[in-house]
């Protein structure tokens, strides 16, 4: 008979994958060595990295392991003929720690990758060069002069030229960029000053001029390798986080071979006609039909409808939807292009382009201001030449006059803000993916909420008070250990919460699309369905939420079956959160691909006026497209496959951590707590973030008009530049450190 | 005059000296685990980078 694999992981709390699966993450290492690299989230302390460390290396064949603390990951290597991948994860769970395996290619991402790294070594090559040039300036400042003049202008170049070539790059690039597309973005005005100061300076150096501007060129480019890097530092953190996040599903099916036996195989691997298993609190990992068993299918997730739906063979099935009851075989019938998910990737796909369009404040500024500074700059020159100043004097001034405004406190300006935004509400169990996110949070003013999994939280909690003294509950958690039925689960953290902890039974029997049976000091203990456990389905079904009509019978003995009903509630400060969203100034909406009734439920004790149930992926982004036609910037906040084509078209998107792959993806910020909370402190701190880099960029626009008729009247010498740009940077920085963390 | 044609170029060095450790610094993945690290000088145990 073929063995089915243990249950992948639920959308909240995943569970460990099977054996087979655990193969489809293991990575060639050196020397034939094989590698793997697990979350374990865990880890808090210096103890847990000794336990962990230490419980795998005890291992026979283990050549490698540490933990990163930052990122909660254990990598390990060992020798492929001593050891195998799940003794390793076996050694971690053992002393008690979670253990979720990662894709190789996301164990990459999760490291700081290149991007990063290389703006950490510019801004090193800079900060070298910048403070060397700085001690040789400062002796030319204190008088030097004559040959010795001249040989420290050498010597500054000899160290400013490597270095503008080498930390410059990344400046450069992205005004290229720019100027190739026929735009203009910060990166041209700073481009063009460096690039003509240095030139100057060169001139200057070889024709013993007394004015050189290495130290200028280098402190600013210095400053703004730091703005690169800290926003570069922050969305490598949140890219971090969201890869902790995904994948936690193994991305493979147990596939039956026409002789019986059974193989894991990759989701790619799978071609349509193919015979798969899929058991019991497994979600299902492509579209097809049902071939043999019934079952109950939980298309939360995918559709967003709250209620499990029966299934029979010849029953259509969806990948990604959760499957309840029983084991059930099915045929694949439509795999990769064709496919649902695929379906919903293109549709996300048209719908980011909106996005894309979105031009960043920072660059918007830009577009006035690279202008304005040129136009000065050419101004001064034309105006020096007229006043008989002769070329060489003019031209000095002109380049000043770039110097000085060139935008190393706007450079600053923004992403000192957002980066200290985004940890703020890191703190918050919020990760913010990109700076952008948060601008583009502060301008909206409606916002749409996904019901299903959104306003409420996506999992099953029992409905009011159990109906179970404290013994009776210990036996039925007791049971309910033995399934990974959302249900049992839900029973058993219920059980947890009440203090019971759950007695253990030796001999539970499970019988699939009934429940669990067990034999217990001589009475018979039965926890399923209503029908089996003796209870009738009928009676009293309309008292109890007959929408959400999720149930459990626990009986033991001869005992008359107590009902235990179950509901998806509402997160629990969803309406202070949609009030809180109000009072904040936005209206607030629902977008629901579930029932009639159970939307306007919803929306009834939310207060929220405007809803649609029923919604197609299709639907919602129509809706949506329809509302930003209307002039609005709409904040969309959902969680399913379903959600992801809103989430992408959304001018900002929020999803909670237990949303699909897809709605992760899509989404601009995800927020790890089941609170609803983190929406409106997100907008609100968005708006905080907002409002100082308005101030920041005034701050820079003052400064500019104090230093620009000084550069224009050629007063400025390279000194009096040092002084100013640092003095701007430095506001603008500490302006950003005031931000707090939302209440 | 003469003395800057040795103070220049030992400040020079040692400048550049603490610049290449700053990179292998960055290249040996010191800066991968911030946060580990400061957990790790807690542990008694011999536990050298690998």
């Amino acid at each position: 008979m073929a063995t089915l694999a243990p249950p992948a992981p639920a959308a909240h709390s995943p569970a460990p994958p099977s054996a087979g699966s655990l193969d489809l993450f293991v990575t060639e290492a050196q020397a034939g060595r094989r590698r793997l690299d697990l979350h374990v989230p865990g880890i808090h302390c210096a103890g847990c990295i000794r336990k962990v460390e230490g419980a795998v290396r005890a291992l026979p064949g283990i050549t490698h392991a540490r933990v990163n603390f930052t990122t909660r990951r254990l990598s390990a290597e060992w020798e492929p003929e001593k050891l195998s991948a799940p003794d390793i994860v076996q050694a971690v769970e053992t002393i008690g720690f979670e253990a979720r395996p990662f894709a190789a290619s996301d164990a990459a991402a999760g490291a700081p990758d290149p991007a990063s790294r290389r703006l950490l070594k510019s801004m090193a090559v800079a900060g070298f060069a910048a403070m060397n040039i700085m001690l040789l300036s400062v002796s030319v400042w204190s008088g030097a002069d004559g040959a010795t003049r001249d040989l420290f202008h050498l010597i500054s170049a000899g160290i400013a030229l490597p270095t503008v070539a080498y930390a410059g790059q990344p400046f450069f690039a992205s005004a290229w960029g720019a100027l190739k597309h026929g735009r203009t973005n910060m990166d041209v005005p700073i481009s063009i000053g460096v690039l003509l100061a240095t030139a100057m300076s060169l001139y200057e150096t070889f024709n013993s001029g007394p004015h050189a501007y290495f130290d200028g060129v280098t402190t600013l480019l210095f400053f703004l390798l730091i703005g690169r890097y800290l926003d570069s530092l922050m969305r490598d953190r949140a890219r971090a986080g969201v890869a902790t996040l995904l994948k936690q599903s193994a991305r493979g099916a147990l596939v039956r071979a026409p002789d019986g036996g059974t193989e894991y195989r990759p989701i790619e691997a799978v071609a349509p006609g193919m015979t798969i298993l899929v058991a019991a609190g497994e979600r299902v990992p492509v579209d097809g039909t049902v071939l043999e068993g019934a079952s109950a299918i939980d298309r939360s997730l995918v559709t967003g409808e709250s209620l499990p739906e029966p299934v029979a063979p010849g029953g259509e099935l969806l990948a990604g939807t959760l499957n309840l009851d029983a084991p059930i075989a099915m045929k694949a019938s439509r795999v990769g292009e064709q496919s649902f998910l695929a379906e919903v990737v293109r549709l996300m796909e048209t719908a980011e382009q909106g996005r894309a369009r979105y031009t960043r404040i920072a660059d918007r500024a830009a577009r006035f201001y690279a202008p304005a500074v040129h136009l000065t700059a050419l101004v001064a020159a034309i105006g020096w030449l007229l006043a008989g100043a002769g070329w060489h004097q003019s031209i000095i001034i002109a380049i000043a006059v770039l110097i000085i405004t060139c935008p190393c406190a706007l450079g600053l300006a923004v992403p000192a803000v957002q980066v200290r935004a985004a940890s703020v509400l890191m703190k918050r169990g919020l990760l913010v993916k990109d700076g952008s996110a948060l601008e583009r949070l502060a301008a909206c003013d409606t916002a749409v909420f996904d019901k299903t999994g959104t306003l409420t939280l996506g999992r099953p909690v029992p409905a009011g008070q159990l109906p179970l003294g404290r013994g009776d509950l210990a036996l039925a958690a007791g049971l309910a250990a033995r399934s990974h039925h959302p249900l049992s689960r839900a029973l058993i953290a219920a059980a947890r919460a009440e203090g019971v902890t759950p007695t253990a039974i030796a001999e539970v029997r499970e019988l699939p699309g009934l429940g669990l049976e067990a034999d217990w000091a001589g009475e018979r203990l039965r926890l399923g369905r209503l029908d089996w456990a003796g209870a009738e389905a009928g009676e009293g079904a309309e008292s109890l939420a007959a929408a959400d009509q999720l149930e459990l019978a626990f009986r033991r003995g001869d005992a008359p079956p107590v009902r235990i009903p179950f509901t998806d509630p509402l997160r629990p400060d969803a309406r202070a959160a949609l009030d809180r969203l109000r009072a904040a100034g936005l209206e607030v909406r629902i977008l629901s691909g579930d029932r009639e009734e159970a939307v306007a439920a919803a929306a009834r004790s939310l207060g929220v006026e405007h809803y649609s149930a029923r919604q197609t992926p299709q639907g919602k982004l129509a809706a949506i497209d329809a509302l930003a036609a209307e002039g609005r910037k709409l904040l969309v906040v959902g969680d399913g496959l379903n959600d992801a084509p809103m989430l992408a078209a959304g001018h900002a998107s929020i999803a909670p951590a237990s949303a699909s792959d897809a709605g992760q993806t899509a989404a601009d910020i995800l927020f790890l707590s089941d609170s609803l909370m983190a929406v409106p402190q997100a907008l609100e701190t968005a708006r905080r973030a907002d409002r100082q880099i308005r101030q920041n960029l005034a701050t820079a626009i003052v400064y500019n008009v104090f230093a620009v008729p000084i550069a224009v009247a050629g007063f400025v010498t390279p000194l009096i530049a040092a002084i100013a740009m640092s003095l701007s940077s430095i506001i603008v920085v500490g302006n950003a450190l005031r931000l707090k963390a939302p209440e | 005059m003469n003395n800057l044609f040795i103070l220049l170029p030992v400040a020079l060095m040692l400048g550049l000296g603490g610049l290449a450790a700053f990179l292998w610094s960055v290249r040996s993945g010191q800066y991968d685990d911030l946060d580990g690290a400061a957990h790790r000088i807690l542990t008694d145990e011999e536990d050298g980078p690998e």
